[in-house]
């Protein structure tokens, strides 16, 4: 780039000083330009790793699936590749299956079950965390171990915690004279005990977030409010909940999205059961794939895609209410 | 909001990827993948791949060892892989999907059906594999339309365990079970004692199935009619043993192997398992003896085949078929099968071998009894219907178990979409 100092001696008649502004203006208009055309290149570069990425790794496979959710899969026609194209054809056969009621009504109540619980205690003890105390850091980082543990190894715990026969949560139950429950194999109670142990591994998620989002807020606010003669209560209604709000939305959407495909717990603590009393449409999904002899892969594929919309469709509501709010 | 924007820009490159990318998947065909594999296999020369449902030997293992003998006799290298068998039959698919499945398959019975619907394997009548020595019921499994697809490499099923101690205390004499009603007497008397009666596996998987079949077909019934008197009796038997705690509520959510921690807890009389438990019963540190499931008016009751068939996949170098026949042909073989078998803890499937392993372990009498009478799933020229019937039959056990349904009604409501389903 030239220095305005370095440009050729101003003819006579000119005012130097206009010259000089004149050149800095069309150095300022051309640089950016310029900066324009090696930056865009250097720009897809930057981003074709990514991009990459993204279609081997997401689009292919989401392309894949929903093919195999459009064509009419049997065993053999999978091996050779020449599935008849159906339409809609297994999303009709899933919608209109015994099972889909009762799964997408699991769904709803496992996830709203889950999500209001988990949000509820994991924001009462974000609250709670928030008051620094002595061994609160400690007290803090115990309460992330679900979240640290493989669902493998918290998923058996809690089946072995629930069994009927010799489950501790049982045994306690006796000891104050109540009469044992099947948690796991009454088809009224296995789908909250799922729910129950999920519950419990989204808790450190929603706590940790929240705890976040709690720190971000000024504490001068909370400051003001007492002097103004806030109660605690007030305090945490008027001010912390409100500011709160993008942090609790984004927290919600997250959860959300990740109870909608929750699966290993339920597979590993009551596969569904009993007789599809705690069947899910993850579950329902993954039975229809490869929980069977004679895997169904068409149908299977439909109900992860009607999942993977559900997400969707809540995720654009998010993005919409946000903007929304954005332009409030 | 300018985050916002870019993060619609990004939204939109997304969109545009996923166009990309649609066209081209639509574009390329699957030749491309088929010759490259094609071409590494060559490059290979004379070395051949094996794939069983046996994760849990390595290489130092018996059964890795023979594999490898067999194809040093047969003059190649063998590359074994063990995959998890619920795992197999997906990844056997796709392979087969892909053109480049592996020379020597060994895969669950009931899948081998499945797998030769789908002409995924190579019959013996092409590979010229003999299985004539083999028990018909045990090949049963692998026949499908006039064809068989495989051989058994052995065989297991399922008995009933009981613990001497428990059934002394209640003073039931095991000789004494000889049928239902003697059964479900022994179970009164025991818990009357004060101990449990029976486990089983009553899960909402295949594994469920499995272990009500002995039930079911031994009070007559036919899986093309599963609500049948006889389906309802075998159905109701269990429920009732539920209902009246002569069999534990979590019978329900049990896998085999919960069902075996439970009787190995020394508290039950008896327990519903298979062979491949024998080991563990010897570390239980109880008495224990093993009785053939009684039929509903006597007899041993029919129990479904364990076990896994030796087969050959499609190759599209039909050449490769006539080694692995003698892969085949020497893991089968008389001499090998006495090895195979005792390391994967099964009968073998000739009577000859069966004979040779009674003598050696007078213990598996019982078992040999158990195999001979036992029937393939897949067999009655089931096939590929047996997965559709196996379902619903599951699903009405549940319902009739956790109570939510009588076993007539979850039986007749099973039976409907098992008819809907084969059709």
């Amino acid at each position: 780039m030239r220095h305005p100092a370095q440009t050729p001696a101003p003819p006579d008649g000119e005012r130097p000083r206009e010259r000089v502004t004149a050149t800095r203006a069309a150095i300022a208009h051309r640089a950016p330009a310029r900066r324009r055309g090696t930056g865009q290149w250097a720009g897809w570069a930057f981003l074709a790793p990514v991009v990459v990425y993204l279609l081997a790794f997401y689009a292919y496979p989401l392309y894949r699936n929903i093919d195999l959710s459009l064509r009419d899969y049997t065993v053999r026609s999978f091996v050779r590749g020449d599935a008849p194209y159906t339409g809609l054809a297994n999303y009709a056969k899933v919608v209109r299956d015994a099972t889909f009621g009762p799964a997408l009504w699991h769904t709803v109540v496992f996830t709203v079950a889950s999500l209001a619980f988990q949000f509820a205690i994991g924001l009462a003890l974000a609250v709670f965390f928030h008051r620094n105390f002595r061994l609160s850091a400690t007290l803090r980082a115990l309460f992330l171990v679900p979240w640290l543990l493989p669902l493998i190894v918290s998923s058996s715990t809690w089946s072995w915690m629930l069994n009927s026969e010799s489950g501790v949560v049982n045994a306690v139950l006796a000891a104050v004279g109540i009469e044992p429950v099947n948690w796991l194999t009454s088809p009224d109670w296995s789908l909250w005990s799922v729910t129950i142990a999920n519950i419990w591994i989204g808790i450190p998620f929603n706590l940790v977030v929240l705890y976040s989002g709690l720190q971000a807020i000024p504490s001068h606010i909370h400051e003001a409010a007492a002097l103004d003669g806030a109660t605690g209560w007030q305090r945490f209604w008027k001010v912390t909940f409100p500011l709160l709000r993008p942090v609790s939305a984004i927290t919600l959407l997250l959860g959300l999205v990740y109870t909608l495909k929750v699966f290993d717990i339920i597979w590993i603590m009551t596969k569904g059961g009993p007789s599809d009393a705690s069947t899910t449409l993850a579950t329902w999904s993954y039975r229809l794939g490869f929980g069977t002899l004679l895997p169904s892969f068409g149908p299977g594929a439909a109900v992860g895609n009607l999942l993977i919309l559900t997400a969707l469709v809540f995720g654009l509501v998010y993005i919409r209410v946000q903007r929304r709010q954005g332009a409030a | 909001m300018e985050s916002l924007d870019r993060g619609r820009r990004a939204a939109c490159l997304g969109l545009a990827a996923l166009a990309v990318a649609g066209g081209l998947t639509a574009c390329s065909g699957s030749s491309g993948a088929d010759s490259a594999a094609g071409a590494s296999r060559a490059a290979g020369g004379g070395t051949y791949t094996i794939w069983d449902p046996y994760p849990q030997f390595d290489d130092s293992s018996e059964w890795v060892k023979l594999l490898t003998r067999c194809g040093t006799q047969a003059g190649v290298t063998v590359k074994r892989t063990g995959y998890d068998t619920t795992d197999l039959t997906n990844k056997a698919l796709l392979a087969a999907q892909q053109g480049n499945p592996p020379d020597v398959l060994v895969v669950d019975n009931p899948v081998v059906s499945t797998l030769a619907e789908a002409g995924v394997l190579t019959s013996t009548d092409e590979t010229e594999i003999d299985t004539s020595a083999v028990t018909p019921n045990l090949l049963a499994a692998g026949r499908l339309g006039g064809k068989t697809y495989g051989i058994p490499i052995g065989a297991n099923t399922l008995a009933l365990y009981y613990n001497k101690e428990v059934l002394d205390k209640a003073g039931v004499d095991p000789a004494s079970v000889k049928d239902w009603a003697s059964l479900t007497a022994a179970l009164q008397k025991v818990k009357a004692a004060g101990k449990k009666g029976i486990t089983f596996a009553a899960i909402g998987t295949e594994e469920g199935s499995f272990q009500f079949l002995p039930w079911f077909w031994g009070a007559g019934a036919e899986l093309t009619k599963l609500d049948s008197p006889q389906g309802v009796a075998a159905l109701s038997l269990w429920t009732d043993w539920v209902k009246k705690g002569y069999a534990p509520n979590s019978v329900i959510n049990n896998t085999q192997t919960t069902s075996w921690q439970e009787f190995a807890t020394g508290e039950y009389a008896f327990g519903e398992n298979g062979t491949w438990q024998l080991a563990n019963a010897k570390k239980t540190g109880f008495d224990y003896g093993i009785i053939p499931i009684p039929a509903k008016d006597g007899g041993t009751a029919p129990a479904p085949t364990g076990g896994e068939f030796v087969t050959v996949p499609v190759q599209r170098d039909a050449s490769r078929h006539v080694v692995s026949q003698k892969l085949v042909t020497c893991l089968a073989s008389t001499g090998n099968s006495l090895t195979t078998d005792t390391t994967l803890s099964y009968i073998a499937p000739t009577e000859q071998v069966q004979a040779e392993q009674v003598e050696r372990n007078p213990e598996l009498k019982v078992w040999v009894e158990a195999v001979r009478a036992a029937k393939g799933r897949t067999g009655d020229n089931l096939g590929t219907k047996y997965p559709k019937i196996s379902e619903p039959m599951w699903k009405a056990m549940q319902a009739a178990l956790s109570g939510s349904q009588s076993p007539r009604e979850a039986l007749t409501a099973a039976q409907t979409t098992a008819a809907s389903a084969v059709q």
